[in-house]
């Protein structure tokens, strides 16, 4: 045991081991800090066996952060050794491990959970609902997800991290690719997306099921709108990543062909199966952004959304197309002319759905009256950014152009194009804007700002740059270069964007804290004059049961049009009834610990551990089964409920 | 104290950095679009003819955008006659919308799909010559060029006639790499088992820089070649000099080259192919390292280096 | 949940309570999620086909006989398990969980046989490392196969807790849902055998 430990702890990679020290300071003091403040049992009952949708948002997005923070740290660490030609700074391993791993957990474990996140602390709320419609499994996704991530990140402190890219193409990520990092790879992917594809159903069941009277559903609010559309392409894509990532498991540690360059394999389908589940993956973190655009910009426009019904047909049509252009991420692969055309056209007709959602956004603050917010301002930093990653989008379509393209830096700069002009600027966006609701003061806006300014134009000074290193022929994942090449200059000014980003980043987080020590307490439950269900409750931050009355929906922009009508008539009298609400679960916690276990006992091939880990999910299950009559939740009582509405109330 | 500066500050560095990235482009070589054979040549012109469109698009979007902002940004004279909250929509602009960009995409698509079917036949330009064929091969981290013709196999540097179609058999060995020729034209997969065609032409003699742009592990950064186009003459030449001088590839070479490492250039007078065909045999590259001891897969051993 | 009875007694006791109808629907979801998964390893299966380098073909060692007892043991199964929900909607608990346990019968007979089955095959020189061809066999069939395993052990579970609590919205609920699973597996291994083995018989 101890051998293995010895063998497996890297020792002799200066960064890692500071990486090492830091994180078991860190650790020491978290539990110094819970057992001096006796917290150890507030955190067990009001966090880790919490149903509430509420605060399983926030565990789920606190641990966004935290990732976005290891992702943004190994993007800097990427840049430094980039800035300069022949530069020593990493080694090509190192190199490959930090790319592999920044793109896997910014997409996974930071862009996903952050706005699954805000859809758990939203979506109910705007739907006028109690809470989501299994909340035992809700728990139960986050701490899949959770443990999924920590398998993941353990990786590069422990045995050494996954190293083929986030697209861990065979046969490079099976023969080629010794150690037990693609393992982790396989195993951490596998146990979050478990979570992930339980939320799905979970939303799908809460949007279709749960919503208030009234609310049909071409009066429910986009984002959920996006959700709704969202958790379809998960319970419809994430499946094939779950084989996927079996099929290449089994490859690695049972000896079976399905990637293997040797015994029939066949390589073009891992390429083909991850893309079949990452093309709508992308869509999965970019609409849900789009969902938070719209409720941000709708809001601070102080208009309805514009074209809504065409908002939500090119929804669907996104989704759909979704589907159908995986190939385009290898035209390069040999197809017939035929094929690559074919899926040149889908790919390029997505641009039509999403370019009628930009004229509507525009269309939206079009003879509204617009106020400049922290979080509208990322809505707006969003429409002429993201169009520039739009338009790459289609140049990248056209296949016969993409034979130069392709793996490039002008892909890599499109990329991100997308998924920070899109979908970070939205988790921004939509943090700032629900700030108040999860934690009952708002943002510090000058800070908030400042870190806007910082980090927009730092990621336009970054990644602008990088389309000119495509044209200029640099490919990506190339860990260095030489002074011939003619790219230092673009490479020096990139960076030097990357660190505006990261001082951005640093005072975003650094308004979290000011914020919480200086920003003035909300009094209300609606802190942005805004339209839709979830700034109706009484109290800034809602009660567990959210709403003391469910509201009656008559229109869209549901709040909007109550306050509009309270104007006119009186306030009535309440009457309460007692709420039904869930009680708290421990054993998604156990379960998911046990899959973290399970899954370690895989990377390592400890099949004992492995085997118990197996069993001790299966006895979860069972007990689950059998207990599930236990938990019949409790009444949340009139009295309490006049109590808590009064004395928030009283508060503020 | 910033209130009235601060935007225009903001502005002003935008511009800057604007500035100062075009102007370092102008002084970088953008190579794709500066290509030195009819295949790039046509990758470039439907490159120009898309950034044209898309730059309509961004400046009508951009124009609009700033028109709507300012225009409609709340103010202390704000004109409440420009205030409609209950406006939800409009069916003939969401019409006009959806049309712009579909004709747009319909316009792009037509040179693409002709570009295309281009891209499968040999260049226009030299269809009187019979194209030169060579072999193209990625084992991790280098490039095995095999002319099947001449017999002559080189590894990491290909030599080719000047304004002579060439057409590349791309496969690969063990990793999935991509042979590319930024200046000459774009790219293809090299996969194992499997054989792509590329044709590729150079219109002036010179030497460019080709790789594998495909992530195949800690080697691929220096999985580079050189594609030198030489005159017709010389190129005569340099196949008889080789035919005469270089050493014979003997499958004990041969199979030191399927080993996971970087080599120097190599020349030799015979090719690999007849000994193996990496087009249909993907497991050879994995025997032989199986023989030499190269561990393939294990999951206890950390990085080699 | 506070509607948990608002729904006439001409319902079926699983749709009755707000949380058997949420139940039920999202069971349908889940059932959607595994058409994908099952759609994903026909997909290698049917990709991975022709890799049958240095093993069996699959018309040299398969057994159609085997197999269409096996398909008829697990059609039939879903039979019983349709009667079983029968018996449930005339509340008769006792003729209910018979009905199960034959179905139980059913699936483990079929189990058994789809075990031996593989026996043989690891003898006669298929096995899961063999080759593409028989490692997406062995995925494909063995997943079809741990989801009936699964099945089985989730059923028995559930007749002990209608055997302790009698039939209520609650446990008519998970008879329904798990029926609802069985009929699903059933639906699936159609598709194996005529995709797997009837096609394998003829290729």
């Amino acid at each position: 045991m101890f051998d293995f430990i010895k063998e497996n702890l890297i020792l002799d990679e200066p960064l890692i081991v500071g990486a090492n020290v830091s994180i078991l300071l860190t650790l020491i003091g978290l539990i110094f800090a819970l057992t001096y403040y006796k917290k150890w049992k507030w955190l067990w009952t009001e966090w880790i066996t919490t149903v509430d949708h509420k605060k399983i948002g926030i565990m789920y997005i606190i641990a966004a952060l935290l990732m976005l923070f290891r992702g943004g740290v190994d993007a800097l660490l990427m840049r430094a050794q980039l800035t300069v030609p022949n530069n020593e700074f990493l080694s090509s391993q190192h190199y490959n491990e930090i790319f592999t791993t920044h793109g896997t957990i910014m997409i996974l474990f930071m862009a996903m959970p952050f706005l699954l996140g805000l859809m758990n602390v939203v979506v109910p709320l705007q739907l006028g609902a109690r809470d989501v419609a299994y909340p035992y499994l809700n728990n139960l996704s986050f701490w899949s997800f959770f443990f999924g991530a920590i398998l993941f990140n353990i990786s590069f402190v422990f045995g050494g991290s996954p190293d083929a890219g986030w697209t861990n193409y065979a046969p490079l990520a099976i023969e080629g690719s010794p150690g037990p990092g693609i393992n982790y790879y396989l195993l951490g992917l596998q146990i979050s997306g478990i979570g992930t594809l339980l939320t799905g159903i979970n939303f799908i069941v809460t949007i279709i099921k749960m919503r208030a009277p009234g609310m049909t559903l071409l009066r429910m609010p986009m984002f959920s709108w996006t959700t709704l559309i969202t958790s379809f392409i998960i319970v419809f894509a994430f499946p094939i990543l779950t084989v996927s990532l079996a099929l290449m498991t089994f490859d690695r540690l049972f000896g079976t062909h399905f990637f293997t360059l040797t015994g029939g394999g066949n390589v073009m389908l891992w390429s083909n199966f991850f893309w079949l589940w990452g093309h709508p993956e992308v869509y999965i973190v970019i609409l849900p952004a789009f969902g938070i655009f719209s409720e941000v910009i709708a809001t601070f426009a102080r208009k309805t959304l514009f074209g809504f019904k065409s908002m939500i047909l090119s929804l669907v049509v996104i989704s759909f197309l979704s589907f159908l252009v995986w190939v385009h991420h290898f035209f390069t692969m040999g197809g017939s002319a035929a094929v690559n055309n074919v899926f040149s056209i889908t790919t390029m007709a997505i641009a039509i759905p999403t370019g009628i959602k930009i004229f509507n956004w525009l269309g939206t603050l079009y003879k509204g009256r617009i106020q400049f917010t922290t979080a509208m301002m990322w809505a707006l930093a969003f429409i002429p950014t993201f169009i520039i990653g739009g338009v790459t989008g289609v140049m990248l379509g056209m296949a016969a152009a993409d034979f130069q393209y392709h793996n490039n830096y002008f892909l890599v700069a499109h990329f991100h194009y997308t998924l920070i002009a899109g979908v970070v600027f939205a988790c921004f966006a939509g943090f700032i804007y629900w700030y108040p609701k999860m934690f009952g003061h708002k943002m510090n806006e000058r800070l908030g700002k400042l870190a806007l300014w910082f980090f927009t134009i730092g990621f336009n000074v970054c990644f602008l740059p990088q389309f000119l290193l495509g044209f200029a022929g640099m490919p990506r994942r190339v860990y260095t270069y030489v002074p011939e090449d003619g790219w230092t200059a673009l490479n020096v000014v990139s960076t030097i964007g990357a660190i505006g980003m990261g001082i951005g980043f640093l005072i975003l987080v650094y308004n979290v804290n000011y914020s919480w020590r200086h920003a003035k307490r909300e009094t209300t439950g609606d802190a942005w004059n805004g339209r839709t269900l979830e700034w109706a409750t009484t109290t800034a931050v809602p009660p567990h049961y959210n709403f003391a009355v469910i509201p009656e929906v008559s229109e869209i922009d549901a709040f909007w049009h109550i306050k509009q009508q309270k104007k006119e008539m009186k306030e009535e009298s309440i009457s309460y009834e007692p709420i039904h609400m869930p009680s708290n679960a421990s054993t998604p916690f156990l379960m998911s610990v046990l899959f973290f276990v399970a899954g370690f006992g895989l990377v390592f091939a400890l099949w004992w551990m492995a085997v118990l880990g197996g069993i001790g999910i299966l006895a979860c299950m069972v007990v689950r089964s059998t207990s599930s009559y236990r938990d019949k939740g409790y009444y949340v009582s009139v009295d309490e409920i006049r109590e808590l509405e009064q004395s928030n109330q009283g508060e503020a | 104290m910033f209130k009235n500066r601060k935007p225009w500050l903001i502005v002003t560095i935008s511009f800057i950095s604007l500035f100062v990235i075009t102007a370092l482009a102008l002084r970088s070589d953008l190579i794709i679009l500066d290509p030195k054979g009819p295949i790039g040549a046509i990758q470039k012109d439907l490159i120009m003819y898309s950034i044209y469109f898309m730059l309509a698009i961004l400046i009508i979007v951009y124009i609009l955008f700033a028109y709507i902002v300012s225009k409609y940004r709340d103010r202390n004279n704000f004109n409440a006659k420009d205030y409609q909250p209950d406006m939800h929509g409009s069916t003939k602009l969401e019409i006009v919308w959806t049309i712009i960009p579909l004709v747009i995409v319909i316009a792009l698509s037509i040179p693409n799909a002709k570009a295309l079917y281009a891209l499968k036949e040999p260049p226009q330009s030299t269809m009187n010559k019979e194209p030169i064929i060579i072999h193209a091969t990625a084992a991790d981290w280098k490039w095995i060029f095999s002319y099947p013709e001449e017999n002559i196999e080189t590894v990491n540097y290909v030599n080719v006639p000047e304004n002579h179609p060439i057409l590349f058999k791309v496969t690969a060995a063990d990793s999935m790499a991509s042979f590319w020729v930024p200046q000459i034209g774009g790219q293809i997969y090299g996969m194992p088992g499997m054989v792509n065609d590329l044709y590729l032409q150079a219109d002036e003699p010179g030497e460019y820089n080709g790789r594998n742009s495909n992530f195949t592990g800690a080697g691929m950064t220096h999985q580079q070649f050189r594609f030198v186009a030489l005159e017709e003459v010389e190129y005569n030449n340099w196949v008889k000099e080789t035919q005469d001088h270089a050493p014979k590839l003997d499958e004990g070479t041969y199979e030191k080259l399927m080993l996971p490492e970087t080599v120097d250039e190599k020349t030799f007078s015979s090719t690999h192919l007849a000994f193996v065909d990496h087009g249909t045999d993907s497991a050879y590259a994995m025997k032989i390292r199986e023989k030499y001891g190269v561990e393939i897969k294990g999951i206890k051993v950390r990085r080699g280096e | 949940m506070l509607h948990a009875n608002n729904k006439s007694l001409n319902t079926p006791l699983e749709y009755r309570s707000e949380n058997g109808r949420l139940n039920i629907f999202g069971f349908w979801i889940f059932l959607g999620a595994e058409v994908s998964l099952f759609a994903t390893l026909f997909a290698a299966y049917f990709a991975l086909k022709s890799g049958t380098v240095g093993g069996p073909l699959p018309n040299e060692v398969f057994d159609l006989t085997n197999t269409i007892i096996m398909t008829l043991l697990l059609l039939t199964s879903s039979f019983t398990s349709g009667l079983a929900i029968n018996e449930m909607r005339r509340n008769s608990v006792k003729s209910m969980i018979f009905w199960l346990v034959i179905t139980l019968l059913f699936g483990l007979a079929f189990l058994y046989m789809e075990i031996s089955e593989f026996v043989l095959l690891v003898h006669e020189g298929a096995s899961l490392g063999t080759n593409a061809h028989w490692s997406s066999f062995y995925l494909l069939t063995g997943t079809h196969g741990v989801h009936v395993s699964i099945g089985i052990g989730w059923i028995v579970l559930i007749i002990d807790q209608v055997r302790k609590r009698g039939l209520t919205p609650e446990t008519a609920k998970k008879v329904f849902v798990s029926s609802l699973y069985w009929h699903f597996l059933d639906f699936v291994w159609i598709f194996v055998f005529t995709g797997v083995y009837l096609l394998g018989m003829v290729g």
